[in-house]
């Protein structure tokens, strides 16, 4: 079967114009946590910690809109959370509300792993953290110059952006303001599925959640079932919308499809992504415990790369490139 | 999606107060104000339907009227946190439009499950949660209170028990007593009640849940549970209304309440059937219960607890209030 992983930087309304500078960095993020994550794979990592190893190195990463680089709430503040799941135990963590955490994703492992419980958010959270040790900062570091930006032009146009467009408003961004003023743009969430050849599937999700959100926010990423989704059968990580993605259980309804009607990841990826949600809010990576691979998504594009054991590797934003 | 081109199935209504190793020698004391409790919200949500009120309203009002009643675990009678602190969450579903809302980290609103509604009713988002959740209720004007409101002596008392055996109670029976041995059950973190909830389906199809808790004793600050997780505790689409209870990290791992409904859409199953296999199959014993319609009007309020705290009613004069397997008192 051999092992097989896929990551996300986010799915939505990517303009093909997207200029060489936005594009060019996080082609290159995106081919380099793919490195890492085939050579943690290849390296007989378990996919548990092949998917927080990965989703870290997106956290870390100020280009996508989770860790460092998240988006702001309408407060100018930052609140990260994430989710991971392991698939052959069902065991999963989740957190919501983080500030000064540098990695949500690991976070959420060690709720998973260090209490009788599965999700903590806010002080809780907070506090946790500060007792496991984990790495903290203050929270102008997640803060960057282009998501100031971004909540500037969502307060003006007095829209919560369900994401944020790919670049912030420049002066010949016509497209821009028509595309974020009816708040099409949407960009968000990373995450990373993985499984190796003995079908240990696994799937984490972080982001900073959307520009403009109203302060206490929670939306599909730390949901297990919305964003984040792993059992026996495959590993799931979505990004769009979150709303629409907690509304149409969408990771969970991946799997729902393959066990309960018999569909092949191919099939019940593409029918939760073009036939059970609206067109514009829903991207997801997925892999199958037979080492398959699928990333379907109704948006403009969606920031990804995959790789299976057989060589093959991808790293695209729009169909077809 | 209504069923107007079918014939009329009727109303139906399910409630819970928790599902847990309630055990059977409950003295009449604990027993009868919570049958009385059930029997009362019963009648809520059957005039309610009666009346023609949409299933949303019906199950928002009905859990209402669970979370003031302290003898439950949600809004006034909350499990406490190990800070001895409240920490209410709640969540509520429209299965005709697939809108829903969840609260979490609520001190001081004394009603959650009417926060969740005005989260989905009055913002963009769906789960709003802590300070931002606090701060939402008192720009909504809804009614808040002390948080000393909520705390009631017998759940101090639980506490104290929890952090002496130095365990989360996932959730809880009765407070220690002199004589019981039997209670030692709680020792071994057995003892499981907590959760309310309300699903509902009109004559035309419509159908609604909503889920509301005070959590687990001496649960970690900040904890979440299953029930503001849509898909988890609460679920509701054109097919059937779920509301789950029981040990919340297992209701999230089983995506209990989407997986009823998906039995029934992807495998053609019935909604007793569906109900049956995620509540005896598929999710360990001893860890969870639900109430659940279908928009045909059916009812299932499976449990693999000792016992759950649940009533139902169905238009055709149907009618159940009970709490272990058989012991039903109507």
């Amino acid at each position: 079967m051999g092992w097989a992983i896929a990551l996300h930087g986010g799915a939505g309304d990517i303009p093909v114009s997207l200029p060489p500078e936005h594009r060019q960095p996080r082609e290159e993020a995106l081919r380099h946590c793919l490195q890492i994550g085939v050579d943690a794979l290849q390296g007989k990592m378990h996919p548990l910690d092949v998917v927080e190893l990965v989703v870290r190195e997106l956290e870390n990463i100020p280009h996508f809109n989770a860790g460092r680089g998240s988006v702001l709430t309408n407060k100018g503040t930052i609140e990260m959370e994430a989710s991971i799941m392991d698939g052959r135990t069902k065991k999963c963590g989740a957190v919501s509300g983080l500030k000064t955490v540098v990695n949500a994703i690991s976070l959420a492992r060690l709720v998973m792993e260090k209490t009788p419980h599965i999700y903590l958010a806010f002080d809780g959270a907070e506090e946790f953290a500060k007792e496991q040790g984990v790495e903290t900062v203050d929270p102008s570091h997640f803060i960057t110059a282009e998501n100031v930006e971004r909540l500037h032009h969502a307060k003006e146009a007095n829209i919560v952006q369900i994401d944020y467009s790919t670049q912030p408003l420049q002066n010949g961004t016509k497209k821009e303001t028509s595309v974020v003023a009816n708040g099409d743009s949407q960009l968000g969430t990373v995450g990373c599925v993985a499984v190796d050849s003995n079908g240990n599937l696994a799937s984490a999700t972080s982001t900073g959640g959307l520009v403009n959100k109203m302060v206490g926010r929670i939306g599909d990423s730390p949901i297990i079932g919305g964003g984040t989704y792993a059992n026996e059968l495959c590993a799931v990580s979505a990004t769009g919308k979150g709303e629409a993605i907690l509304r149409a259980t969408v990771a969970r309804d991946v799997a729902a499809l393959m066990e309960f009607k018999g569909f092949s990841l191919m099939e019940a990826a593409n029918c939760v992504v073009h036939e059970r949600t609206p067109k514009g809010t829903v991207g997801l990576v997925a892999v199958s415990a037979a080492g398959e691979v699928a990333t379907p998504y109704n948006t403009t594009g969606m920031f990804r790369a995959c790789a299976t054991e057989d060589g093959y590797s991808e790293v695209a934003i729009w169909s077809a490139s | 999606m209504s069923s107007s081109e079918n014939k009329q199935m009727g109303w139906a209504i399910a409630l819970h107060g928790g599902a847990g190793d309630i055990p059977l020698s409950l003295p009449p004391e604990r027993r009868q104000p919570r049958e009385e409790a059930l029997r009362h919200c019963l009648q809520i949500g059957v005039e309610a339907l009666k009346a023609k009120l949409p299933p949303l309203d019906v199950v928002e009002r009905v859990v209402r009227e669970l979370e003031n009643i302290p003898q439950f675990n949600a809004g006034k009678g909350s499990v406490l946190t190990s800070k001895g602190s409240v920490e209410m969450e709640a969540s509520i579903m429209d299965g005709t439009t697939m809108n829903c809302g969840a609260v979490s980290g609520l001190t001081t609103v004394v009603n959650a499950i009417s926060l969740a509604r005005l989260v989905m009713e009055k913002t963009p988002h769906i789960y709003l949660a802590f300070d931002g959740a606090e701060e939402f209720a008192r720009q909504q004007g809804v009614e808040i209170v002390d948080s000393s409101h909520f705390i009631t002596a017998e759940n101090i008392e639980r506490l104290k028990h929890a952090k002496e055996a130095n365990r989360v109670q996932i959730d809880y029976t009765q407070p220690v007593q002199n004589d019981t041995k039997k209670e030692t059950t709680i020792a071994n973190g057995d003892s499981q009640i907590g959760t309310v909830g309300c699903v509902a389906v009109d004559g035309n199809g419509n159908l609604a849940a909503a889920t509301s808790t005070g959590g687990l004793v001496n649960k970690m600050v900040g904890r979440i549970g299953d029930t503001p997780v849509i898909g988890a505790g609460t679920y509701a689409d054109a097919r059937c209304a779920v509301s789950a209870t029981g040990k919340g990290e297992a209701i999230i791992r089983g995506t209990v309440a989407r997986d009823v409904a998906a039995l029934i859409e992807f495998k053609g199953l019935t909604l007793e059937e569906a109900a049956a296999c995620v509540v005896h199959e598929r999710t360990p014993k001893g860890t969870v219960g639900l109430i659940a319609v279908s928009a045909k009007g059916e009812v299932a309020m499976p449990f693999n607890t000792t016992g759950m705290f649940r009533a139902c009613a169905t238009e055709d004069g149907y009618s159940e209030i009970a709490i272990w397997p058989a012991a039903k008192i109507e």
